[in-house]
């Protein structure tokens, strides 16, 4: 990689991280029933949510037992799933959200040096 | 030279309708699977299809769902791992299998399954709930009978998680057989194990493995049952193949000890020759080889046959690969056997093809077919000689033994002609495929003073006291024409005869 391509990259990783600040985040998280592991999930999830985007977020819970086609449509094969929709690039978040520093890696919320020592702030 | 002989699967116990204790099972529709597994794969359990890049278990499990659909009024589910729903369908649609009309018709559904690593985080405890869900949702929406997963084993390169993935492996297997459908499951074959991730382990009622090898440039296919729980099945190696018409499996068939052995007899078409079979000619339903060096009249021998097949109103099917249709047709006018009126009438049909132009597969799955479609009685395969070019020695007999057994099975008298290289080989190069043949004649040149003489001997005939005596023939305007015995020719014989 020359130093050019370099810093294009790292350039749009910046613009990357300012955008994260400022978009609106586009979720859809797919869970299978009231599971424990579920409600964990959807608790972990909003829990981020409110801490790191507040108020500018759409999160949508689907339950694949009731929306089954939607879990076909959106290439769903774990339970939970979350999918970031926008801002782009997509991304699937899968297990129950408990592991908070691959969640907000996952949603571009945090680089991965962040993430060492729990990727609170 | 000793006599080679195939391993046929005679210690196997003839099938009886009423093995009582044996599972019930599904039909492939895969001519020759279901005949090897005795009536299909397990009902209503996971079977195991492995076999390298290129081995044919896609197009497998594809047939046994498509075959479901429209010849067994199952339904089917296929969920696949590796190309998309399109691609596919373009892929098997040369095969004749019309997917985006089954799927239109409620008969088939196609879920794509697209896992993408880069695109995941994994964070926490999951399960695969969600292909479950989708799994359940399409057997539902077509109320499937069958199900193949192809190749789910993909999913090891989407996911991190070995433990979990392994886990809900063993999970979905079992729902399946819950769920009573019968399942296919593809995998890749892996260094020392059948199946990379080792998915043997979790499918345990049948595993079928599959095998493309190629030697000489030549292509074998093979398919090999290597377990098939609480049931009888061939163990041996059966030669697997692909054509237009789909995919099929030839078996050997303990079923060459069944054969009906029919009493009547068939003309050779020249009188003094059926004199010397008994006085009757040939069995019906048996195998004929005529074997001599070049230019000895084996074709002419040949067309005699045809001719007295075509007189009698049987239908015939010749193979040729060496002379055109049209050069035999002169040729043996010049004998003054005419044809022509035969393949004019439609009783008679050619199938010429050079040997070199395919793998003995494809030459076998094409003879397979045309028999298939045009039923003849009486068949000439001229040289057959030709045909063991293509392969090596192991491959050809195994796949004439199939060849001869399934005419055999189908009652059709069948003629090969064989071309040996020298005088010295005659009697030694058929040995490849004497052992499968009931009536082997051989022809002789004779060139003692100054004079080519032909004959003819009838080195063994099964089931007929035929005769020994090797009888001098003229190849006249008027046909192949025996003589009374000579005895300087009688001593060419002893000499081919190795006396």
């Amino acid at each position: 990689m020359t130093a050019k391509q370099r810093n294009g990259v790292r350039a749009a990783l910046d613009r990357a991280a300012r955008s994260s600040k400022t978009d609106r985040y586009v979720l859809r998280l797919y869970v299978t029933g009231m599971t424990p592991r579920s409600v964990r999930a959807v608790a972990n999830l909003q829990e981020i949510c409110t801490e790191y985007l507040d108020g500018r977020y759409d999160l949508e819970v689907i339950d694949i037992y009731q929306q089954p086609d939607r879990a076909k449509g959106e290439q769903v094969i774990a339970a939970p799933t979350l999918i970031k929709k926008l801002p782009l690039p997509m991304r699937r978040i899968i297990g129950d959200m408990s592991d908070r520093g691959r969640v907000l890696l996952g949603l571009d919320l945090a680089r991965d040096s962040d993430q060492t020592g729990g990727g609170r702030r | 030279m000793h006599m080679k002989t195939l391993p046929i699967d005679a210690h196997l116990p003839v099938p009886h309708l009423e093995h009582g204790h044996e599972l019930p099972k599904t039909l492939t529709g895969i001519r020759g699977l279901d005949e090897i597994t005795r009536g299909g794969l397990p009902k209503g359990r996971p079977t195991l299809v492995c076999g390298g890049p290129g081995s044919g278990k896609t197009l497998l499990a594809l047939t046994f769902l498509v075959n479901g659909a429209t010849r067994f009024d199952e339904p089917g589910v296929l969920m696949t791992f590796e190309e998309n729903a399109e691609e596919m369908a373009s892929d098997v649609a040369s095969l004749g299998f019309n997917l985006p009309q089954l799927i239109d018709a409620r008969q088939l559904a196609v879920d794509y399954v697209r896992v993408e690593r880069s695109e995941i985080e994994e964070t926490g405890e999951y399960d695969l709930e969600g292909l479950f869900v989708r799994l359940d949702y399409a057997i539902q929406s077509v109320r499937a009978k069958r199900v193949v997963l192809d190749t789910i084993e993909s999913l090891f390169a989407g996911l991190k998680d070995d433990g979990i993935l392994r886990a809900e492996l063993r999970r979905l297997f079992r729902w399946l057989k819950d769920k009573g459908v019968t399942a296919v499951v593809t995998g890749e074959r892996g260094e020392g194990l059948l199946t990379k991730q080792g998915l043997e382990e979790y499918v345990s009622d049948a595993v079928i493995l599959l095998d493309h090898r190629v030697h000489d440039q030549v292509s074998t296919r093979r398919l090999r049952v290597v377990k098939y729980r609480g049931s009888h099945h061939g163990t041996n190696e059966y030669p697997f193949l692909i054509s237009t018409e789909g995919i099929s499996v030839l078996p050997v068939s303990s079923l060459a000890l069944q054969h009906e052995a029919p009493l009547d007899r068939v003309s050779s078409g020249i009188a003094r020759l059926d004199e010397m079979l008994s006085g009757k000619g040939y069995f019906r339903g048996s195998t004929i080889l005529v074997s001599g060096t070049a230019g000895t009249g084996k074709t002419s021998l040949a067309a005699h046959f045809i001719d007295a097949a075509c007189r009698r109103g049987e239908r015939c099917l010749c193979f040729l690969f060496e002379e055109s249709p049209q050069q035999l047709l002169r040729n043996m006018r010049s004998i003054g056997v005419d044809l022509q009126p035969w393949v004019a009438s439609g009783v008679l049909q050619f199938h010429a093809d050079r040997p070199s132009r395919y793998g003995l597969e494809t030459h076998l799955a094409t003879m397979h077919q045309v028999v298939a479609e045009f039923k003849p009685t009486v068949t000439v395969i001229d040289p057959v000689t030709n045909l063991m070019t293509v392969g090596t020695f192991i491959d050809v007999q195994a796949m004439l033994t199939r060849m001869i057994d399934h005419l055999k099975t189908e009652n059709i008298t069948a003629m090969l002609t064989s071309l040996a290289p020298g005088p010295t080989e005659i009697e030694r190069t058929e040995t490849t495929i004497s052992s499968l043949m009931d009536t082997w004649i051989v022809l002789v040149n004779d060139g003692v003073n100054n004079h080519h003489r032909r004959g003819l001997y009838v080195l063994k005939s099964r089931g007929m006291a035929h005769s020994n005596q090797l009888r001098e023939f003229a190849l006249t305007d008027r046909g192949l024409d025996i003589l009374d015995a000579v005895s300087g020719l009688q001593k060419g014989r002893d000499r081919h005869a190795g006396l």
